[in-house]
């Protein structure tokens, strides 16, 4: 179903006609879900986003560069983990989200499910890549080694890979609402790598940390340093909605040009 | 404020985050002006959606 033959089915005046109010609850979301009103919202949302992103930026690179000390062992290396940490976070996040929009594709054949799901691949890719060359950058001073194969480590590479198996796949078809259902199904088996990820620390004997902020009994961080990684993770999380929200858009805009040239297009040959 | 002996690990991988961060955005809004220009160009030669406005006339 394409986005624009959802709203004829579904859409405000179809539904304001069956009898439902503008102001309930379901016909907000019902709206949501319509891409121009989507558009509509992205256009308000955005400047407040990025404002909002760079401002907590700001703190959370003050609090990282000139507040929080040196680690007791790791020295000013522990500066690396502010940033390698959201980033493994929302390259995980991507994933999950990306999961949660293929029910949306498959089950409920939601109009933006797509479209977010193929928004949030290439930031998702971004991600892990950082999150895979900072902790580069930081294990080579402390494990003396750039790289080891050990399971969180290979885990993330996965993710990674996985995040180019899918972007190839959308680009193999012309067709996004085809390409959206088999990358829909792909998303949903890769899903099982992510507590693989979460858990490969304590399923098997890695040289990776286990967890230290999301785990039973409290985080083991210091609060001088827990509290600049909550402002980052804070930071890098904004943005990642920022991008997405824009991305998002931009694929509506991208399928809208497709659907007018195929309509020329169409028109052309019959003429 | 000194980073030790590992500062350019460190300073690297801020430079990383750097440019995948400034990648990002470059990446959005230049797809951005892209699609809009391209929507302007099919409109120009009117290809417009069925549900788009009818452009009126023209006011002062």
């Amino acid at each position: 179903m394409s986005a624009d033959g959802a709203r004829g089915v579904c859409g405000p005046a179809a539904l304001r006609a069956k009898g439902y109010d503008n102001m309930t609850y379901p016909m907000a979301l019902i709206d949501l879900a319509n891409p121009s009103r989507f558009l509509g919202l992205a256009e308000r949302a955005l400047p407040w986003l990025a404002g909002a992103t760079a401002l907590v930026f700001a703190v959370g690179l003050y609090l990282v560069w000139f507040v929080a000390p040196d680690d007791y062992q790791q020295g000013a290396t522990v500066k690396i983990m502010f940033v390698h940490v959201p980033a493994a976070w929302l390259g995980m996040f991507a994933w999950a989200l990306m999961s949660v929009a293929a029910l949306g594709t498959l089950v409920w054949r939601h109009p933006l499910a797509d479209v977010a799901a193929r928004a949030a691949a290439p930031i998702g890719a971004s991600f892990t890549f950082l999150c895979l060359v900072t902790g580069a950058l930081w294990g080579r001073p402390m494990w003396g080694a750039y790289w080891v194969w050990d399971a969180r480590l290979t885990s993330m590479l996965v993710l990674l890979l996985m995040y180019f198996g899918i972007l190839a796949l959308w680009h193999a078809f012309d067709d996004p609402a085809r390409a959206g259902r088999l990358v829909a199904v792909l998303t949903l088996v890769g899903a099982i790598n992510l507590p693989i990820i979460k858990f490969s620390v304590d399923w098997w004997n890695t040289l990776h940390q286990p967890a230290s902020v999301f785990r039973l009994g409290g985080p083991t961080i210091a609060p001088s340093l827990l509290w600049p990684l909550i402002a980052m993770a804070l930071a890098f999380t904004l943005l990642f909605a920022t991008v997405q929200i824009a991305a998002m858009r931009n694929e509506i805009l991208r399928r809208r040009v497709r659907s007018l040239r195929i309509r020329a297009a169409q028109a052309a040959q019959e003429a | 404020m000194s980073l030790g002996p590992h500062a350019g690990f460190i300073l690297g991988a801020y430079a990383v985050a750097a440019a995948v961060i400034l990648g990002l955005v470059v990446w959005v809004v230049a797809d951005h002006r892209a699609q809009r220009r391209t929507l302007a160009e099919l409109d120009a030669r009117g290809v417009r959606r069925r549900s788009a406005p009818e452009k009126g006339p023209e006011t002062p």
